[in-house]
């Protein structure tokens, strides 16, 4: 179909396409009613974030998060925060791709807002933001539009320690450890052993094992980096989002 | 030209001559039965003194556990031995052949046969057929050169690595090794870090299960250990699970007693081998 | 449009390219699962495994795939796993719209009617659940429903759904039926023989099928309430 048609437009008798008497001249304008009933819809993630990996410790969460943002195969941005504190209960970490992440961020940042707004003492919950985010994905994924991200919820709840994940299809569960991306394969095997071993783990001896998961990532994903953030949420200390944290390779 | 007296030899390898056939039915909707694979962990390392193969012993027909039993480190030579995953039929054949060219080579030469030989036996093999046959490997083995491991993938192409890992566990397994392996192990060491990789693959990959085998390769000795270790015990049934007597059905009842019509005896005659060449 | 587009398989896999590639969208996963439910007379029982699961990898040994909906009826699912947490959240909603509206509890046959209804909804974007919900009838027996993604609802005495569905229905029919079996006893089931044999389907079921194992969870229904047991499966 060609939306320009020199005939239509240059061939006619002089001012065939002129205003109407009264009103104002209009050009001719190709643009406007091009493709207006398709709507973009994310079928495939651009800009990508690889694994995210959590477990629990003794008396808190940590959620672990390179600093890579991928274009297709080439290391696009460097420095991407991908952990962030939601607020002093929540902390979040997110992969696949960046904007729709950045999208709803944004979103969970006004929901915060709102909620200071409100002023009544409230906060949100882990549990409460692991709910809405997989109606959101689900909503999302139905009407074929999904957002193209893995998240991964940790906070506290009641006292009770909390680690939640949601896909793009809102595929969730709570699991004391959760691995995304290449994490599922590579970092899961080493975290279940170690977490079956010795669930009580201290924040440092969670801190190591993490250290090594991102180390064994890094030698084996191909969009993985050698710097990462960690998300902390213990209940004595509060949130603490570290980084970046570099890898030291010995190969 | 071939006549009754004179049959055409048939030409040696695949037979090929049902695939456009086959095409054809699988447009039409009629697809060929799928073969079993093997949903595999499989894993390579050299150690101090040699090298030890593990693997589990899983074999899948899509979601299907179709043998608990499955033997995935194959013979090759006395002094090495080879892991195969994919399709299981595939990777059975490609050692056995290999296997047998591998022993008339060696009595060709009267020496112990190179592991990169038979390396790259099977790449030629596997290249040839452009990765249709779906065996992807791991070669272990002791040679005059020292202990050697390789990869070799269904399309041919070859690795020569200190610790290797391969099948759908190998993701798992393989982050194992990445944060515990060190070069010049003890062979215990070796065998607990082989066998803790394998059984990362069994846990973590649906398509591994079962049991632990291990196959440790060393200078003029070997030990073969299949089940090294049971992943899971089975779970112990409540209930009994044995038929009374007369519980099948019989709807027709009918005896025909053998009639020997005739009885002969034939001498086989055994056939000297051809020593000529 | 068509949305989904089927998947033409080229002739050269192996030789496509390497560059940046489409994804297609697929609004479904599989996570696997089996459920399985008996039906006695004054009784019923449902159990399901605790693998979550997606291709070949495990997303948790944990997970409760058995939602009580009330004191008499409880629901087991398996299947693409975001549309089981979907559906299961519109009942609960829709049965306690219920109790408000009419000031007592659905029976479990009024939650079989609705299950199918709100199945057949969404016949043209179905939730792709394997569903099978155990109860107490209105008398007090015990009474299993199946149902297909898209909201056909039977009735019966002893169910196998999910991905070992097709491995335990046979053994049921033979072991719990009768089927197929000459000069037999036909005893009532009990609740310790429907316990037995729901805990040694499961071990026979997670020894052949990779989406079940972990462990599984029953949960027993009578007119004094639901009981609940845990058993543990292999984790291979």
């Amino acid at each position: 179909m060609s939306f320009f048609n020199r005939a239509d437009y240059f061939d006619l008798p002089y001012w065939q396409n002129g205003p109407a008497p009264g009103s104002l001249y209009h050009f001719p304008d190709f643009t406007t009613n091009f493709n207006s009933d398709a709507i973009q819809r994310t079928q495939s993630p651009m800009v990508t974030g690889t694994s995210v990996v959590g477990m629990q410790f003794k008396d808190g969460i940590i959620i672990a998060a390179d600093v890579l943002a991928s274009y297709g195969s080439l290391a696009r941005f460097r420095n991407c925060e991908r952990v962030i504190k939601v607020n002093d209960n929540i902390i979040l970490g997110a992969g696949g791709d960046y904007a729709d992440y950045q999208y709803l961020r944004s979103l969970i940042e006004q929901k915060i807002l709102d909620e200071q707004c409100l002023d009544d003492g409230f906060k949100l919950k882990p549990k409460s933001l692991h709910c809405w985010l997989t109606r959101v994905m689900y909503n999302k994924r139905s009407s074929f539009d999904p957002l193209w991200n893995n998240f991964i919820i940790g906070g506290i709840e009641d006292d009770q320690l909390y680690l939640g994940t949601v896909d793009k299809l809102g595929t969730a569960f709570t699991d004391p450890v959760i691995s995304t991306g290449y994490g599922a394969y590579l970092a899961t095997p080493i975290i279940a052993k170690a977490y079956e071993a010795n669930s009580q783990m201290t924040e440092k001896e969670a801190t190591d094992l993490i250290y090594k998961v991102m180390q064994v990532l890094f030698y084996r994903d191909a969009r993985s980096f050698p710097k990462y953030h960690l998300g902390i949420i213990t209940k004595e200390k509060g949130i603490e989002i570290r980084g970046p944290i570099s890898i030291v390779t010995d190969q | 030209m071939s006549s009754v007296l004179a049959p055409e030899i048939p030409t040696p390898g695949f037979s090929f001559d049902l695939c456009e056939r086959n095409a054809m039915l699988e447009r039409k909707g009629f697809s060929a039965p799928k073969a079993q694979k093997t949903g595999t962990t499989i894993v390579g390392i050299i150690y101090k003194d040699g090298v030890i193969l593990g693997a589990d012993t899983r074999a899948t027909e899509g979601n299907i556990v179709a043998d608990k039993k499955s033997e995935k480190i194959h013979y090759l030579a006395k002094n090495m031995y080879c892991c195969g995953a994919g399709t299981a039929a595939d990777t059975c054949m490609t050692n056995s052949m290999i296997s047998s060219q591998l022993e008339l080579h060696r009595l060709n030469t009267n020496r112990i046969v190179p592991v990169v030989t038979a390396c790259t036996m099977l790449k030629q093999l596997l290249f040839r057929h452009q990765g249709h046959i779906s065996a992807a490997l791991i070669v272990g083995g002791v040679d005059n050169l020292g202990p050697h491991i390789y990869v070799i993938y269904p399309h041919g192409s070859t690795d020569h690595l200190p610790y290797a890992t391969m099948g759908s566990g190998s993701l798992a397994a393989m982050s194992v090794f990445e944060s515990r392996w060190k070069p010049d192990m003890s062979e215990e060491e070796g065998k607990a870090l082989v066998s803790d990789a394998i059984r990362a693959g069994i846990f973590n990959d649906l398509g591994s299960g079962n049991s632990v085998d291990l196959c440790i390769i060393r200078k003029g000795s070997l030990d073969y250990l299949c089940p090294y270790e049971l992943s899971c015990v089975k779970g112990e049934k409540q209930g009994s699970y044995r038929y009374k007597k007369g519980t099948t059905a019989v709807l027709t009842k009918t005896v025909r007693p053998i009639i020997v019509e005739e009885e002969c005896v034939r001498r086989v005659e055994t056939e000297c081998m051809d020593t000529s060449s | 449009m068509s949305l989904i587009q089927d998947y033409i398989p080229r002739n050269l896999p192996d030789y496509a390219t390497q560059a940046p590639k489409q994804f297609q969208f697929n609004p479904y996963a599989d996570n696997g699962g089996s459920v399985v439910a008996l039906a006695g007379d004054d009784f019923s029982l449902i159990a399901a495994d605790t693998r979550l699961s997606t291709g070949y990898s495990i997303y948790s040994r944990k997970q409760e795939k058995l939602f009580k909906l009330s004191d008499t009826t409880v629901l087991g699912c398996s299947g693409c796993w975001c549309d089981i947490l979907t559906l299961t959240r519109v009942i609960s909603a829709r049965m306690q719209i219920y109790q408000h509206e009419h000031h007592k509890t659905m029976t479990t046959s009024a939650t079989a009617q609705m299950l199918s209804t709100m199945l057949y909804y969404k016949r043209f974007f179905p939730y792709y659940v394997s569903n099978i919900l155990a109860g107490l009838d209105n008398d007090g027996k015990g009474c299993i429903y199946r149902y297909d993604p898209v909201g056909h609802c039977e009735k019966n005495t002893y169910v196998a759904g999910g991905s070992a569905g097709a491995l335990l229905q046979p053994l049921l029919d033979n072991q719990v039926g009768y089927l197929n079996q000459e000069n037999v006893e036909k005893i009532p089931l009990t609740k310790d023989k429907a316990l037995s044999v729901v805990k040694d389907v499961f071990i026979s079921a997670a020894e052949r099928d990779i989406y079940t194992g972990d462990g599984i969870t029953i949960k027993i229904i009578t007119k004094d309430g639901i009981t609940e047991e845990k058993f543990d499966l292999r984790r291979d």
